[in-house]
């Protein structure tokens, strides 16, 4: 791609389109909506098949000095670009989703989600670190705007809490960015990354950055937002919050906390696994005794993104890369369980769990689909799931067996309230007599769920796909960890590998990396 | 002296000057609202004619002894002209957004748009101040002529309320100043800046410190910084919108800009004696300019409070007391004023059906729906005075906070932005009650061409799209600051 600034035009595409948005009536705003996400998703299909594996560590840069103070620098690795294709992928689904529900004020919601995209591929493609500042605060607004005027009935409330909550995390990471730039006399990440500051500097700087991305990923015990967030929101505004933003915290941890602070990341592990552990066995636990189903969802997404952030903090390459991959995965399954939840909100207008009952036996294709995202939310071999918290699980085991062993408990905690959930919903007797009578899926939400279900599958099949562009960068990760590793207990003592007989498919191959560390 | 190149570095506020007793003549001869309009835009164009007069010095960054003039009474540097045109600029449009409010109030007079003139020249004088007296005749100057705009529609009861109040206020503050500039002159021997500077170097008598700490707290009064906060409230919602737009923009540059002046030119040399006193003022405002603003359901109440939130994130600049402050506060001050300018052009055309002015938040609930584009603004400008990106008002917050942790203030930083985040809360509440709560369908009636132009050009001056001002900005005040730190 030589030189087009294809980041630039991926940025811009939905901007224009959500301005256009604001001008025009209902149906031609879903329609204009709809096209901007589609065209954004081929620019990010376009943009992975030019993806050099194996080239340059960053891709498709492009710098312009617009602004005093900092610069208009673009430009993605592999974990950049796999977290910007599950943004454009979402996008068009949400649309479809809010195709019927949204009926008032359209053009205005249609124009909020897509400010929404255009900053969260700025947030993952900035190469400043105040562009990035202002790309990763400016998602406040419009989501502020989403929960406040199309949530359900406490969306006041939930929208503030998520905005100041937020709010106040992010400030004191303005802080620390004005102090490491004053320092190192440049704000550019990738200088950034391979900077060595001072390490009493780098414990309060770690905590600086810590408190806004624990709020955004959110960790135990400031999730507290989540719940109401997820819950007043409309489906698809919950889709983009779970699918998309709650990444931005573990892409914090892993573009800034670990490599600019090594030693402040290793100094703190503890911190992040005695909160990780609180979380993964809390939230489960609370998970199992709610009678909403969103709020459910909203709880198991804190429990798996504790997951995530214990595989960062194991400093090897088999918790980074689990991570990243729990990350993807929780992207498109928790925003899919979201879809699911929105279809049949649409039908009965509850979330109570009670008022369902027996949807197997009058909407079978819909049973099909929730059990398969139920499947890969608990994390069943061949699902997207289980190859992230697999990993996950095995790169900490060597830091910790306790940690280990306590986030493996919430993996079968995990089990037990999706598959309670999808008892009382799907299976059991038909209740009650509006439930028994709703349709089945309708071509529109077949659409939006048979993408999410291939991609679910194709990650838990053939991950490699997946790992391959971000497996140099989680290399170089690794290598600027190594000198910070603190001992992990397992002390494990690789064996003398048998030499494989040479017949080997990919998938061999895999597992062999998988292995290998 | 050379009587010529004085004239010339004073243009401006000559220009201003013969304008504003040439308007007063031609106000006693002439009678009517048509004169009053005719004579209101001619005074608009001797500012904007003032305003191009000071441009070239900004541009060019003028500063050294050339920039002095009738025997160093008087600085035309490229600080003062920074300043200067964010005064002009601001009293045009609050001149500009008067004539409408005042015809449905009972008749526009001609006496006004020569009231801002004389405010102007006063403000213009203040910023060009080089010793204590030429400082003092501005202030005074612009301020009479403010508290006869604050109670200038003689028969509202809170106009005349708020002209009172301010009258009395100002001139204990002026008492306040004038005692401490006495104490100065009396230790030092000079009411020079610079021999005033040369004065205080090292370790200083009391009787100095006294003094110094007066005339900070007289000037505290009128940038209305905590704890001489009390009268703006009152007075900005007591005086006629129109006078509050000016009250807020263009005075508040001006006595920011002499405050700056004062204590980095003629205290410049004592900063650690002052640095604690701007520092407290600086938290002070900003908390209490926060939680203040909390409970109000006037929305000329609830910007007052703004302004004095604002005042004290201006103020953390100027404990820097670096030229990176300094250049920061300016910055800040140049995205303020549209800030605020547009919000209370807003407030301006907040009205019901009979055109009647609509000032209680609960009043404009639902507004989106009724007038999109007016809510969406207003909004815009809620969001960015909070400080959120990607809007504008944010880059004022990032330049200050920068210059504190250049500076080494770190924990005054970090004191003061986990504070802003309180007043987020409250910006949060308008635009709440804007976009999410039902319309009551009151505040509908129809708007003036200039209140849309003047709030347009605002709202897209603090829209994203002002990032790409910053690289003009940081240079016209880097030149500016450079300036002023310059020893003349």
């Amino acid at each position: 791609m030589n030189g087009f600034p294809i980041l630039s035009l991926m940025l811009l595409v939905p901007l224009v389109g959500g301005a256009a948005c604001l001008f025009v009536e209902a149906g031609a705003a879903r329609r204009i909506a709809l096209a901007a996400t589609l065209v954004d998703f081929l620019l990010g299909v376009v943009l992975w098949a030019n993806f050099d594996i194996g080239g340059p560590q960053w891709q498709f840069t492009e710098r312009a000095a617009l602004f005093a103070g900092f610069n208009w620098a673009l430009g993605i690795d592999g974990i950049a670009l796999m977290l910007i294709m599950l943004s454009v992928f979402l996008m068009p689904i949400c649309i479809g989703a809010s195709w019927t529900s949204i009926e008032k004020r359209v053009g205005e919601y249609m124009a909020a989600f897509l400010l929404m995209e255009t900053l969260m591929i700025g947030v993952f493609a900035a190469q400043d670190l105040f562009l990035f500042y202002i790309m990763f605060e400016a998602g406040l607004i419009p989501m502020y705007l989403i929960i406040g005027i199309w949530g359900g009935q406490d969306r006041i409330y939930a929208s503030y809490k998520f905005f100041l909550y937020t709010l106040l995390g992010s400030v004191l990471m303005l802080i620390a960015m004005l102090w490491m730039v004053n320092e190192a006399g440049t704000s550019d990440i990738p200088t950034l990354m391979a900077y060595d500051f001072p390490s009493g500097a780098q414990n309060w700087l770690w905590l600086a950055f810590f408190a806004s991305f624990a709020v955004k990923m959110p960790m135990w015990p400031v999730h507290t937002w989540l719940p109401d967030a997820h819950v007043q929101a409309p489906t698809a505004g919950s889709v983009i919050l779970a699918g998309v933003l709650l990444k931005m915290g573990g892409y914090g941890f892993i573009r800034f906390s670990l490599p600019m602070f090594p030693e402040a990341s290793a100094h703190f592990a503890w911190l992040i696994y005695a909160l990780s552990m609180v979380a993964v066995v809390y939230t489960s636990l609370v998970a199992l005794v709610q009678h909403d189903m969103k709020k459910l969802i909203a709880y198991s997404s804190v429990a798996h993104m504790a997951i995530v952030t214990v595989g960062l903090f194991a400093f090897n390459v088999q918790g980074l890369e689990g991570s990243m991959i729990v990350m993807l995965s929780h992207g498109l399954v928790s925003g899919a369980l979201f879809l699911c939840v929105g279809v049949i909100y649409d039908r009965l207008h509850t979330r109570e769990i009670d008022r369902y009952g027996g949807l197997s036996i009058n909407m079978p294709q819909y049973a099909l689909f929730f059990l398969l995202f139920t499947m890969a939310s608990i994390g069943l071999p061949g699902t997207s799931g289980f190859v992230g918290e697999f990993l996950s699980l095995a790169g900490i085991y060597q830091m910790s067996s306790w940690v280990a062993l306590v986030c493996t408990t919430g993996i079968i905690l995990g089990a037990a309230y999706m598959l309670y959930l999808y008892r009382r919903v799907a299976f059991g007797e038909q209740k009650n007599a509006d439930a028994a009578a709703m349709p089945d899926l309708s071509m529109r939400e077949l659409a939006m769920m048979v993408p999410l279900g291939l991609a679910v599958l194709w990650m838990g099949i053939y991950p490699e796909s997946f790992l391959a562009p971000m497996r140099a960068d989680i290399a170089a990760l690794d290598a600027r960890l190594a000198q910070a590793r603190p001992e992990g207990d397992a002390r494990l003592a690789a064996g003398k590998p048998v030499p494989a007989a040479h017949d080997g498919g990919g998938h061999e191959e895999v597992s062999a990396h998988g292995g290998a560390h | 002296m050379d009587w010529s190149h004085s004239l010339r570095l004073a243009a401006p506020e000559e220009l201003l000057s013969v304008a504003a007793l040439v308007l007063l003549l031609a106000a006693a001869w002439t009678g009517g609202a048509r004169a009053a309009r005719t004579i209101n835009w001619i005074a608009i164009a001797a500012l904007v004619l003032a305003a191009l007069l000071v441009l070239p010095v900004v541009t060019g960054g003028a500063s050294g002894p050339d920039t002095l003039a009738f025997s160093d009474l008087f600085a035309a540097n490229a600080f003062s002209g920074f300043a200067k045109l964010l005064i002009l600029v601001s009293s045009a449009a609050a001149l500009a957004v008067a004539p409408p409010f005042f015809e449905r109030a009972g008749g526009y007079r001609a006496e006004y748009p020569v009231l801002v003139l004389l405010a102007a020249v006063g403000m213009c004088l203040m910023v060009s101040a080089t010793n204590l007296l030429t400082l003092y005749v501005g202030l005074e100057l612009n301020s009479l002529a403010a508290y006869v705009l604050a109670a200038f529609l003689r028969v509202d009861d809170r106009s005349a309320e708020a002209g009172l109040k301010y009258f009395v206020l100002g001139a204990l503050a002026s008492g306040i100043l004038l005692f401490g500039m006495s104490l100065t002159y009396g230790f030092t021997g000079t009411i020079m800046f610079t021999g005033i500077a040369e004065a205080l170097r090292g370790d200083v008598a009391m009787g100095a410190v006294f003094g110094l700490t007066f005339v900070l707290a007289g000037l505290a009064f009128k940038i209305s910084a905590v704890p001489f906060h009390m009268w703006t409230p009152d007075v900005y919602e007591g005086a006629p919108t129109p006078v509050t737009t000016l009250f807020a923009t263009a005075p508040k540059v001006a006595a920011l800009a002499l405050t700056a002046l004062v204590a980095l030119q003629a205290f410049g040399t004592q900063a650690d004696a002052w640095r604690q006193i701007v520092i407290f003022a600086a938290l002070a405002s900003i908390i209490v300019g926060a939680l203040g603003a909390i409970g109000q359901d006037n929305i000329k109440r609830l910007l007052a409070y703004s302004s004095i939130n604002n005042v004290g994130f201006i103020l953390i600049g100027l404990a820097c007391a670096t030229q990176a402050g300094l250049s920061a506060m300016l910055v800040y001050l140049a995205i303020y004023v549209p800030m605020t300018l547009g919000g209370f052009v807003a407030v301006l055309m907040f009205r019901d059906r009979d055109g009647q002015p609509v000032e209680s938040i609960a009043q404009l609930a639902g507004l989106s729906r009724e007038r999109a584009v007016l809510a969406g603004c207003f909004a815009v400008i809620m969001f960015s005075l909070a400080g959120i990106p990607p809007l504008f008002g944010f880059w004022g917050k990032f330049v200050v906070f920068q210059a504190a942790v250049e500076a080494d203030l770190i924990l005054l930083a970090l004191i003061g932005i986990a504070a802003s985040v309180i007043s987020a809360f409250y910006y949060l509440k308008v635009v709440k009650a804007l976009y999410f709560d039902e319309p009551t369908g009151i505040a509908v009636g129809r708007s003036d061409w200039v209140h849309q132009a003047i709030l347009a050009v605002c709202a897209l001056a603090v829209s994203p799209l002002g990032y790409l001002l910053t690289r003009c900005l940081a240079d016209w005040a880097g030149k500016a600051a450079a300036a002023l730190m310059l020893p003349v």
